[in-house]
Order: structure tokens, then sequence, then C-alpha cells
């Protein structure tokens, strides 16, 4: 806060000096009229200020020999230059792990973006309250369940002897065998892990897009109506319109996680068979980080994690700026 | 007049072939949601040798607890549903306390500074530290291993601070002119109107806390070395996914046998017996789940 105050002095005293006095004041006088509202936020900003930026200081992690006994400022700086770390970065398993993270990101954003949009419009369009109903609450329930369970449940289903798969595949092609569970398989890695994403996720991720749908002015409705509008037409040309800057808002936030895939999912269905596919870069930094031993592992583990990181920030910073140029949406 | 009469009734003809498709796709869509969830179920309810033979497919096959009683016998699972059910009272407590602390001061227009401070949250969106940083940051907190490691350092989500504020901000204008005329103070003001008046996000925003409480994983496996104090879903790995049923106790041949046919069976009531929670709270707060979706804007 009186880093605020300083800031706000800062910036009067270079506008318009004869006014200078008066706008001065008035700043005190609000900040201090708004003392309380300051209270309220000040375990916040504690709070935001050690858990989120204290970890930015400690990016330097990356450029440093780490020893935990030292300390971040207490370590020394890489003796074989500031980058000697990112090293890692030409490593072919990180390579691997790279190629492994986009194609899993990419192709969950191009499965799971158009879903729910179609899921919305569809909903929007029963007409059968009771069923509408139905679908959005068996829909949502997924989205609840826990990684763990998640992938147990696609464990348990795809397993050979008790799994659903199975059952189902000898009703519909009587004497088909099923003995190789696909969990174990690098190749079918990345469908399992987004159509399973895809069935946890569909259902909720429509609520944005209905809240769009909910908020169309009735009279376009009936105008297009009087018009003749099929209510096909009326999709194309009143619900799309309605929630695409929604769907570009959403696009861009999913665009600035393309490298950002969760840890969680990819980890808890890797086994040593699928480990091809399955490595993403949050896993392969864990692993180097956590698991490996080495003297400058967790270094290494820094130097990952700040690449990825500031990769995520200019995609977003820059499928922002794109958007706001293109289409006047933007996130900020 | 006849071709006008055609035209209407093939819009009909084709609005019903449009509203048949949709509901067609949209019961497909309640099966593919539905069915592996009903199988979950069913086989939860079954026998440990049905389960083990794969007979269950959508109903119960010799109808029995066993998998249920398994699971209320293993000491882990215990352990584990207690301290979870800590974990996620204590931290959404803190979470919903210190979430609106920060959303309401930032909703207020009059707050000089405002968008310096929201970028200071918003920014963490952006740009964090990384898995190693954080880590370091526990180690020098104390925090390590310690049970304050699953509360404190995600007190504050950022995503859900904004949709909170955004709804603060909702709140008519005329409202807080009126109180302070008469001289309502903002503390006053933020207690006894602002926060009755926000029950519905409050609910949303305790709800997304509290199942991500239930559902920590990561976090748990990277701080957390003392089993006594591991939440559910850890204990939850070790059975369902690495098999490892027996670990750690010594147990007699013809119980590993029975085990072993009870293996599958117990995992299927497991899934059930940690996701009852959260399935049986939702259904109350899900009128409000809009409210939670809204993407607030960052400016403002």
């Amino acid at each position: 806060m009186s880093t605020e105050k300083v800031k706000t002095q800062k910036t009067n005293t270079k506008t318009k000096a004869p006014k200078n006095d008066i706008k001065l004041q008035n700043n005190f006088k609000n900040i201090k009229a708004a003392w309380q509202l300051y209270v309220l936020l000040l375990l916040p900003v504690i709070y935001i200020i050690i858990f989120a930026y204290v970890p930015m200081y400690g990016v330097q992690i990356a450029f440093k020999d780490f020893r935990p006994s030292k300390g971040i400022a207490g370590s020394a700086w890489a003796d074989q230059g500031l980058f000697e770390h990112f090293k890692i970065l030409t490593n072919a398993k990180f390579k691997d792990a790279f190629v492994n993270t986009i194609v899993v990101s990419v192709y969950t954003l191009i499965a799971g973006f158009p879903i729910p949009i179609l899921l919305a419009l569809s909903l929007n369009v029963m007409r059968n309250k009771v069923f509408k109903k139905t679908v959005q609450m068996v829909s949502y329930l997924p989205h609840f369940i826990s990684t763990v369970v998640m992938v147990s449940i696609l464990t348990q289903f795809f397993n050979t002897k008790v799994g659903l798969f199975g059952q189902i595949l000898k009703t519909l092609v009587p004497g088909a065998t099923y003995t190789v569970s696909p969990m174990g398989s690098a190749n079918a890695f990345p469908h399992l892990y987004v159509w399973s994403g895809v069935w946890q996720n569909m259902g909720w991720s429509t609520i944005i897009y209905l809240a769009a749908l909910a908020s169309i002015d009735m009279e376009q409705t009936e105008a297009a109506m009087i018009d003749g509008a099929t209510r096909f037409q009326r999709v194309i040309h009143i619900d799309i319109p309605a929630i695409l800057p929604t769907a570009i808002i959403l696009l861009i936030m999913d665009a600035g996680k393309i490298m950002s895939v969760g840890f969680e999912k990819a980890f808890l269905m890797q086994n040593d068979t699928n480990l091809n596919a399955s490595e993403i870069i949050s896993t392969y930094s864990y692993k180097r980080g956590f698991i490996d031993t080495g003297l400058n592992n967790f270094s290494q583990a820094a130097a990952i994690g700040l690449f990825n990181s500031v990769i995520n920030l200019i995609l977003v910073v820059t499928v922002n700026k794109i958007s706001r140029k293109v289409s006047d949406t933007s996130l900020w | 007049m006849k071709a006008k009469r055609n035209t209407a009734i093939s819009v009909c003809t084709s609005d019903k072939i449009f509203y048949a498709t949709v509901n067609v796709i949209m019961t497909l869509v309640l099966l593919i949601v539905l069915i592996p969830m009903l199988n979950v179920v069913a086989s939860s309810f079954s026998s440990g040798k049905a389960v083990s033979e794969g007979k269950v497919t959508l109903w119960p096959v010799s109808f029995s607890l066993d998998g249920y009683i398994e699971v209320f016998k293993n000491k882990n699972i215990l352990i584990g549903y207690g301290n979870t059910i800590f974990y996620t009272v204590v931290g959404t407590t803190l979470n919903v306390i210190m979430t609106v602390l920060c959303a309401y001061p930032l909703s207020r227009s009059d707050l000089p500074g405002r968008n310096f401070l929201m970028f200071l949250f918003s920014f963490t969106m952006l740009f964090n530290g990384g898995m190693i940083p954080n880590f370091v940051l526990m180690k020098d907190l104390n925090l390590l291993d310690s049970r304050l490691v699953l509360i404190i350092p995600g007190a504050i989500g950022v995503y859900n601070m904004i949709i909170t504020r955004t709804n603060f901000q909702q709140l008519p204008k005329e409202l807080l002119e009126a109180a302070k005329i008469d001289g309502c103070s903002d503390f006053r003001f933020f207690l006894t109107m602002a926060l009755p008046l926000s029950k519905a996000i409050i609910a949303v925003i305790t709800l997304f806390y509290a199942v991500g409480h239930w559902n920590v994983f990561f976090n748990a496996k990277l701080y957390l070395t003392t089993e006594s104090k591991m939440p559910l879903q850890i204990f939850l790995q070790q059975i369902l996914l690495a098999n490892s049923l027996t670990s750690g106790s010594n147990i007699e041949p013809e119980v590993a046998a029975k085990l072993a046919t009870m293996a599958d069976l117990l995992k299927y009531s497991l899934i059930i017996v940690a996701s009852l929670p959260v399935w049986c709270v939702y259904p109350f707060i899900q009128k409000y789940f809009v409210q939670g979706v809204m993407i607030g804007s960052i400016k403002g």
C-alpha cells in the first residue's frame, strides 16, 4: 500500500504543475477515506506477495548452481555461463516431452473446444425442459471426479478381464478377442487422454455458453420467426453470433495454456509401456527435480519450469493482441 | 395462397426434423456420459466373484455390499478420509474468507490504486515461479510435511477472486451511496450488505474450493511425506492405480487370495465412496453455477 502511495505521488508530480497540490491533497484524502478497504486487502496482499511473487524471485535458481543448504541467495551463479542449466532444453528426452506436450494440448484444443459449443447450442434448442435438465445434470457430474478417480475409471473401463469396453466390444462384434488394454499403448495414449478429458468436461464447459445464449434478446428471435426463419437458421444467424465473443475469450485462454498441460493426469496414466507418449514437460521436470539424483538437477528442473512459464506468457499476450485486433474481443 | 401454405408446412417439417435430430444426439450424449458411471455403480454393488469374472454391465449381479464393507475396513482409507475432511473444511473456510476480503475492496471503483492492485493479482495467472521455486519456498517457510502446506499456499484462487469481484461490482451503486450518507463504514457495509447479498457466488466458490481440496493429489505428493497426514487421493492412487492393496502389512495367503477376487470390486466401491460426498453437494449449488463461470473482466 505504501508503494502505491508513492506511485500516485510520482505520477502526479509529473502532470501539470499548478493543479498539483490540489490533486495531491485529493489523492491523500481518497486514500485516507478508503483506509478500511486497505485493511481488508492487507492479508490477501501479503499472501499474494509471499506465495506468488517470492517464487518468481526464486526463478533465479535456474541460473544458479543451487545447493539446498546454501539457499537461493547463498548459491553461486552457474559457473559455466548463466544459461548452463538451460542446456537441458536440448536434451533428446526433453524434446520428446516437448513434442508430447504439444500433441496432447493441441489435440485437446481441437477436440475439447468445439464440442461444448455444439452441445450448448443443442441444449439451447431442446424444448423438453425435463430432458434438458437431465442431460445437464448428468453431464456436469464427471467434472467433479478427481484425476485419480478419473484415471481409475478409465483403467477399469479398459480392463481386459472386467472392463465394460471388452463387454461392449464382444456384444457388438461376436467372437472378438480383447486381450491387450490400450492403457499400456503409447499410440493410444493421446486419444485416451483427450477423449477421457472430453467425456469429463464437455458438460461443464457448456455452462458459460448457455449463459451467453440465455441473454439473447427475445425480440431478435421473434423477428426472425416472423420472417420465417427455421430453428436451424436461427441457430446459425442468432445463436452462434451470440456466443462468438465468449468462444473467442475461451479460445484465448486455452491457447495460452498450450504448454501447461496438467501434471496429474499424464503422471497417473503413465506406465513403462506408454512412456514414449505420456512423458510431458511437467512430468519430465518433476522427475528431473525430485526423482533423478544429480548435483544440478534442481536447477535444471527450474530452468524447464521457467522456459515453460515464459512461453505461456508470450502465448497469452500474443493471442490476446491478435484477438483484440481481429475481433475486438480480448481478456484485457 | 396454396404456395404460401406449402412453405409454412415445409418450415414446420424441417423444424421437426431438426428438433428430432437434436434429441437423438442428446440422448447419445446422455448415454455416453451415463453408461461408464452406471457400470461403476452397478459393479460396486455386485459380488467380488461377479465383478472379477466380468459379468457386470449396467445392473448389479448377485447384489452384495462386500465391496463397501471392505473399503471401510481399510485403515488407510479411513485415515485419508479423515484427513481430507479436515483439509477440505479448514482449507475452504480460509479460502472463502481470503477471497471475499480480496474481492470486495477490488470491486470498489473508488479504491485509489485499484488498477495496480488488480494487476498484482491477475498477473499471477499469467506467470508463476513454477514447481521448483515453490518447493524451495515451502522448505524455507518450514511448511514441508506440515498439514498447513495443503491449506495456506492456495488460500486465494485468483480466478475465483475475479468472479467474486465481478459479482460485488454488480451490487447497485446507490446502495453504497445511501449507506454512506447514513454514516455506514466500509467494514459495516461489507459485512452487513455486500456479503449477505452475495450468498450465491459464495456458495459457488465454496463448492469450487471444496472440490479442489477434496481432489488434491499433486501438492500432497510433492510436499507431504508422513503417511498419517496424507489426504484420501494419495491412498486412492496407491490402491486404485499402483495396485498396492497390501502395502506395509503382512497378510496370510488365504486372505491374499480372497483379496485378489475382491480387488476389482473394492476399486469400484472405492471410486463411489471417494466421489459421493461431492456428488451429494453439487446438485444444491447447481443453479448458481452460471455465476461461477462468468468471466469477469480483469480491468473495469
